[in-house]
């Protein structure tokens, strides 16, 4: 069913959260997520002239670099991984015409059922994070599982139960938990630093936090003294062969 | 958005049929059609194959053609499961509406009855199809109080016109059909124009930095995930050109809009109604299929701001 489950309190709301300040922009995460997708749950995937010019094919995580310039931060590089954020009010599920794409009452996982599936390509439309990747193969769409076929896995080992992205994550920036429970690291994590809910104005409510980029607590010099610094240490005659060569 | 021709040929046919259908009830109540056999039973078919045509062409647009059956199922949440079941139920009143036409003859109560019912069920589809675009919060251009009037303008000047066409050709009521197509084409164009003034005055409802949850800041773009177009940009973050788009623009006014009123005018004057009426169908056509287009074109996604794209 696209109507979204009734369950008040449902018991588990399972989702990430991707902490900005440590994010170092490896696409380890995007790369594990596509190499353990390519054989899970929505297997397989598109991926079309991968060593040519022109690759093309579904990857449920992205990573994007912007630069940020704030008062408290000064200058620095964000890496922004993005993915399905499970939202509690997902309208890419109720605008569904066949009741393929759904909200799971147990543990909030947002899924689709690509053996009902039509491609009419409308919750794509409907979800403002571009979470949703089209795949023109099977003539249906994909997205992100929460790797259900791992977190539920009772053939790997119990530390491996833990989406691809955050099994691979290098500088543990990405963690998986229950926020449904007030004591689990996710949980922690969101009330110790504060997080904002991305494009909050919308109202999807998504599960997934982003933890903000936090000041630097080493003391970091300026481009602009280390550029000084090396003009000034120029001898006067290069200053003078400078101005002539510069002519 | 990415403007999909089997989409733009569903909104437009659909237009068209279901606004002659509304439009056939209308006349009917009022006693202003044709008094033949024949004249409703084949103008109602004709509306239903318009309105069927544009359903086929949407059939394209699926990935899996072939499990469309599947889209009526969830009515509850979805406007495009409640326009698929509302474009099948037009036909069973649509159907009876011929068929007493056929059997006792148009001014019989019961088919009056059914008339009007063909009338309310089409432009309660024409109304399904346009929240289907104004429920999608992410793109503000569809998301607004505009679309929904504009989609039902759209199509009772659509089907207005089609009926003069028709009338023009069976010594019906053409000239006073023609004068309503007159009346609807300028509310058209005032609503249209009424659109761009606001989508163009419109502020992004989300910026970058609330895109990425920062409460304040300068955020720009530093390196993409990918370097080629993927599903997203290509779908999401379709760009239209400045000067393509304000000469589409004035494009649509001229052959959806200007050149429709000028021929319809003339034609409820009297002058040669038959072709004038038929200028202006085909005309209206035309320019309402580029009116689509642009409608896709210029709808911008929330989602193309993490690329650093305009939305």
């Amino acid at each position: 069913m696209t109507s979204l489950p009734h369950t008040r309190t449902p018991k588990k709301k399972l989702g990430l959260v991707i902490d900005l300040d440590t994010c170092v922009g490896c696409h380890a995460c995007a790369v594990n997520c596509k190499e353990w997708n390519a054989g899970g749950f929505h297997a397989p995937l598109p991926d079309h002239d991968p060593y040519g010019g022109t690759p093309d094919g579904v990857w449920f995580n992205r990573v994007h670099s912007y630069e940020l310039e704030s008062k408290d931060l000064g200058c620095r590089t964000v890496n922004f991984p993005r993915s399905c954020l499970h939202c509690d009010n997902p309208a890419c599920v109720t605008v569904c015409p066949t009741g393929a794409s759904y909200k799971r009452a147990d543990d909030g996982i947002v899924l689709i059922n690509t053996d009902i599936c039509i491609g009419c390509k409308l919750c794509s439309w409907a979800c403002p994070y571009g979470a949703r990747e089209f795949d023109e193969d099977a003539g249906v769409m994909k997205k992100c599982t929460l790797c259900i076929d791992r977190i539920y896995n009772e053939a790997l080992p119990e530390e491996d139960r833990v989406p691809a992205c955050v099994a691979t994550c290098p500088s543990h920036a990405r963690h998986f938990g229950d926020f449904n429970d007030p004591e689990s690291q996710v949980s922690v994590l969101v009330s110790e630093r504060g997080s904002m809910d991305l494009m909050e104005e919308l109202g999807y409510r998504p599960v997934n936090k982003y933890l903000p980029p936090q000041r630097a607590r080493i003391e970091i010099n300026s481009f602009e003294t280390t550029e000084s610094t090396a003009e000034g240490a120029c001898s006067p005659l290069l200053k003078l062969l400078d101005r002539l060569l510069s002519r | 958005m990415r403007p999909a021709s089997s989409v733009l040929l569903l909104t437009t046919l659909t237009g068209f049929g279901y606004g002659l259908l509304a439009w056939m009830g209308v006349f009917d109540m009022l006693g202003w059609l044709p008094d033949t056999r024949s004249f409703g039973p084949v103008v109602i078919l004709t509306a239903l194959g318009f309105a069927s045509a544009g359903l086929v062409a949407s059939t394209m647009h699926l990935g899996r053609p072939e499990r469309a059956w599947r889209a009526f199922s969830q009515w509850r949440s979805s406007w495009l499961a409640r326009e698929g079941l509302a474009a099948a139920a037009t036909n069973l009143p649509a159907l009876g509406f011929a068929i007493s036409w056929w059997i006792s003859g148009p001014d019989i109560p019961l088919t009056v009855a059914l008339g009007l019912c063909t009338g309310v069920m089409a432009l309660l589809t024409i109304g399904c199809t346009a929240m289907i675009y104004a429920s999608l919060k992410p793109i503000r251009q569809w998301h607004n109080a505009h679309t929904l009037p504009g989609y039902l303008i759209y199509g009772a000047f659509s089907g207005i016109l089609l009926l003069t066409l028709i009338l023009g050709f069976s010594h019906g009521a053409v000239r006073l059909a023609a004068g309503i197509g007159t009346v609807l084409g300028i509310i058209g164009l005032i609503a249209k124009r009424a659109y761009w003034s606001y989508i163009d005055s419109q502020t992004p409802m989300v910026t970058l930095a609330s895109a990425l949850g920062f409460s304040s800041g300068l955020v720009r773009p530093l390196d993409l995930p990918h370097f080629t177009e993927n599903f997203i940009l290509r779908e999401m973050g379709f760009r239209i050109a400045r000067r393509h788009q304000r000469k589409l623009r004035r494009l649509v006014i001229l052959v959806a809009f200007a050149i429709p009123i000028a021929c319809a005018s003339l034609a409820a004057l009297g002058v040669m109604p038959e072709i004038l009426s038929a200028f202006a169908a085909m005309s209206a056509g035309m320019g309402l299929f580029i009116e689509r287009w642009l409608f896709f074109a210029e709808a911008t996604h929330v989602a193309a701001v993490y690329y650093g794209r305009a939305a």
